[in-house]
């Protein structure tokens, strides 16, 4: 089946300043992909590029299943919706009036039954009649939500979307990208909530000008962060050279604190039985084994504090 | 082009001017100036005056209302979309350029046509109401009304393009909205140059202004919409 999106090698520049640079990455339909990177890392600009906002400078893409060129923009305008960080919402309208001109700019059939579907997916149903700009911030958030649910598109760019919502709104709104995403509409969620991202996203870029990973959440961790096992003792081994070394699938070690380790390993699987064999042989009194999990964040942090204090030696 | 998004963008604006009417009231004051005076002269002139009148074509004097009242609008439209917000979530639908700035055009040029039939209907029923009616007249001709019905929309047409297209380049909302009412000036100089019989408003002179001000407004929404640079818009880069 065709992917949803495609990109290949795609670059922006303006004029000096790379927005963005060499992209390539896939998306397949109703996944959820995460879009991360610090400020200024591009992802706007990548969100709008493919959104036909603004022209590449070089490369290619497909944007449901559309080659993103100038004389398509139209086309895969009206298959993708795009949440922009700022709601961008008519304050002096109301609610429905802001859906109403937007479903008519997507001639939306049966415009009154979408937007009522639209706002009963945000939980908005008794503040059509409001003005917009009467409301909260994370109330307008909603609002531009249901906009960019009007046109029913094949993907959904959201930027930010639980931007200055209260947790249960989030909670909400989590809720939505799921059962949007088993309905097959893909999602691309960019975001600064790494949380969020691991719950949600089925893949994850990050992105600092070039993208500098792309995959699973899970795949990112193993790929940047070794496996390692923590080991917790009642008091420090006496001699945890012997204990350690020499054990299946146990590469290194280093002691973390008094009766705390940390182990290398390559399979935990292998190495935790006989981890704890080693220990119960030594007369060690053993607190805790367990692998340790490093978070999106951990993965984030690592790359992103690398990209702005290369190691020595990295040009 | 599709009128469905034309309209859409159309309904969008007028409801934006109901729903904060000293928009439109913003925009008849400065014309409802420009009569009180002439009014009050009118008024004021003796029967003989009539003779004097009949040779001049003052009334054309109210053709600098169409000129004038779009400004403010079209020169917000485009810029004021990005002061506020909402240029980018309008340019993610399936819009065109051409749409668009047609929208705009229509939601500025159809209150500025109201405003300036509106005030001329109230100039010439006061002025047939209580000017004497040897200078009513000599004031209100048939010829004068129909360069007025004619000339009002070619003439708000014009300044509304250029108010668009001043727009569609502002990166100010302030700077578009003195940047028009300045490109509006040369209108109004005509007009008023025209009504003070600096120039004589003969049948010729009066085709060849009709004939390029309709060639300049078929040609302005092509013009304006090639001009219309989205990425600029929506990045302020270049």
């Amino acid at each position: 089946m065709q992917p949803a999106l495609s990109v290949h090698a795609l670059s922006k520049r303006f004029g000096d300043r790379v927005a963005f640079n060499d992209v390539s990455f896939e998306v397949g339909r109703g996944e959820v992909f995460g879009f991360l990177g610090p400020n200024g890392a591009g992802k706007t600009t990548t969100v709008r590029t493919l959104g036909t906002l603004i022209a590449p400078t070089s490369g290619s893409a497909l944007v449901a299943g559309i080659p993103l060129i100038p004389e398509n923009a139209v086309e895969i305008r009206r298959r993708i919706s795009i949440m922009p960080e700022s709601p961008g919402l008519y304050l002096r309208l109301s609610v429905i009036e802001n859906l109403e001109c937007f479903a008519d700019l997507y001639e939306v059939p049966e415009p009154h039954k979408r937007i009522a579907r639209a706002l009963h997916a945000v939980k908005l149903d008794e503040r059509a009649r409001d003005l917009c700009g009467a409301l909260s911030k994370g109330l307008r958030q909603r609002v531009a939500l249901a906009r960019a649910l009007l046109n029913e598109p094949q993907v959904l760019f959201l930027d930010e979307p639980t931007s200055g919502l209260d947790p249960a709104a989030t909670r909400d709104v989590h809720e939505l990208i799921t059962a949007l995403s088993h309905s097959g509409v893909t999602i691309f969620l960019t975001t600064h909530r790494l949380e969020e991202a691991e719950r949600l996203c089925d893949t994850v870029a990050i992105l600092n000008t070039t993208l500098r990973m792309l995959g699973p959440p899970a795949q990112l961790r193993t790929q940047l962060f070794a496996t390692t096992l923590a080991v917790r003792t009642r008091l420090p081994l006496p001699d945890p050279d012997r204990v350690f070394n020499g054990l299946p699938s146990v590469e290194a070690w280093r002691r973390d604190g008094m009766g705390s380790y940390s182990l290398t390993v390559s399979d935990p699987t292998i190495a935790a039985p006989a981890v704890t064999r080693a220990l119960v042989a030594a007369d060690a009194d053993v607190l805790s084994i367990g692998e340790s999990l490093h978070s999106l964040e951990d993965v984030y942090l690592e790359l992103v504090d690398n990209d702005a204090n290369p190691p020595l030696g990295r040009s | 082009m599709k009128t469905t998004r034309v309209r859409a963008v159309l309904r969008k604006e007028l409801r934006e001017y109901r729903h904060n009417g000293n928009i439109i009231y913003a925009m008849a004051v400065v014309p409802l100036v420009f009569i009180v005076q002439p009014l009050v002269e009118i008024f004021t002139l003796k029967t003989s005056a009539a003779l004097t009148l009949r040779h001049e074509d003052s009334l054309l004097y109210l053709l600098a209302i169409p000129a004038l009242a779009p400004a403010m609008l079209a020169s917000y439209g485009i810029v004021g979309e990005r002061d506020q917000g909402t240029l980018e979530p309008l340019l993610a639908t399936p819009i065109r350029s051409d749409e668009l700035l047609a929208g705009k055009a229509l939601a500025a040029f159809v209150p500025s046509l109201a405003i300036a039939y509106g005030i001329f209907g109230v100039f010439v029923a006061i002025t047939e109401l209580f000017a004497r009616p040897a200078v009513a007249a000599a004031l209100v001709r048939g010829p004068e009304v129909i360069a007025q019905v004619v000339f009002t929309p070619l003439l708000a047409g014009w300044s509304t393009w250029v108010g668009i297209a001043i727009s569609a380049r502002s990166k100010d909302v302030r700077v578009a909205a003195q940047l028009s009412a300045l490109a509006s000036l040369p209108l109004v100089a005509v007009t008023s140059l025209t009504a003070f019989g600096v120039i004589h408003a003969t049948l010729r002179f009066a085709v060849i202004c009709g004939v390029a001000l309709l060639v300049l407004n078929r040609l302005a929404l092509r013009v304006v919409a090639s001009a219309f640079d989205r990425e600029r818009l929506i990045t302020g880069a270049k």
